[in-house]
């Protein structure tokens, strides 16, 4: 019954999520018809799109209550994820390649 | 022989072994798609000039494939929690409409593909077109291979609920897991392509 119970309050979480994902979705599409300058644009729509996939990863991922290990695994990898990311950049502003 | 922590957790992680399989393979897949937006950044940066996504692609589109997935991520985690609840009935409407869901995914980027290849707009064409047909041609491959997974467990896959239930909501868990981060990718992939 406890369980029962516990489901149908996490079902309405996720129907509460994906109307947020919607609203989200529907918020970086008209930001976008702004035109605004390339930096600002992609800030905001990083920024849309990292909560959009916080409560993806959160909810339906159920990484809100997992446990410890995934945690550790996860943050490994979005270490290594975000020092590839900026490789690039690295290599773009080095002062010794654009010299 | 039995496979050992199929359905109880190991002592040692609190996790039983197909959780701890999908999150490595997942922490995989995004390294996969990591190196691949990489790839973007630096061309982008790199180029002399870049057009905007809505010039070429077709944002509405791909607003509706944005609300397909979403949805096809809802249907999932509904699936799951159905048979959380012993329903089984309903678990294969969700995991049916998940499915669908994605069939409609495909069915729209077949389109947007078509039009792209029918106006000469191909992946030689320019930068731009090459890494977007690299990164939504590997998601496409992507939302099959979870599509394979989910009609599996929807169809030949589901007597395992009648033998051992707990080892087959893992198992559904699991795929939702994948199929999540299908919907996760995506969610980046739609405003860094064909917004910005």
């Amino acid at each position: 019954m406890g369980d029962h119970a516990d489901i149908d309050r996490q079902v309405r979480t996720y129907i509460l999520v994906f109307v947020s994902l919607m609203a989200l979705t529907i918020i970086t599409v008209t930001i976008s018809r702004f035109h605004l300058p390339v930096p600002a644009a992609v800030t905001v729509a990083l920024i849309v799109a990292c909560i959009k996939g916080g409560l993806v990863a959160s909810y339906f991922m159920h990484l809100i209550s997992e446990r410890k290990l995934i945690y550790w695994v996860l943050g490994f990898t979005v270490a290594c994820f975000f020092a590839v990311l900026l490789l690039p950049l690295w290599t773009h502003f080095d002062p010794i390649l654009n010299h | 022989m039995e496979i050992p922590f199929t359905v109880a957790e190991r002592p040692d992680t609190g996790l039983n072994n197909g959780k701890i399989g999908i999150w490595l393979f997942l922490a995989s897949e995004v390294m996969l798609f990591g190196a691949l937006f990489a790839s973007y950044l630096m061309l982008r940066i790199g180029a002399t000039v870049w057009p905007r996504g809505d010039s070429i692609l077709n944002v509405p589109l791909a607003t509706v494939n944005t609300i397909v997935l979403i949805s096809s991520s809802v249907t999932m985690v509904m699936a799951w929690a159905s048979l959380k609840r012993n329903d089984f009935g309903k678990f294969r409407l969700f995991q049916g409409l998940t499915i669908l869901a994605g069939l409609c995914f495909l069915g729209i980027k077949y389109v947007e593909y078509s039009a792209k290849f029918h106006h000469g707009l191909l992946p030689s064409k320019n930068t731009f077109l090459a890494i977007y047909f690299t990164l939504t041609g590997l998601h496409g491959l992507h939302v099959i291979g979870g599509m394979v997974v989910n009609g599996y467990l929807w169809g030949p896959g589901a007597k395992l609920w009648k033998t051992d239930p707990e080892h087959f909501t893992n198992r559904v868990e699991n795929s939702g897991l994948f199929w999540h981060f299908v919907d996760l990718v995506w969610i980046f992939l739609f405003p860094v392509l064909y917004l910005l």
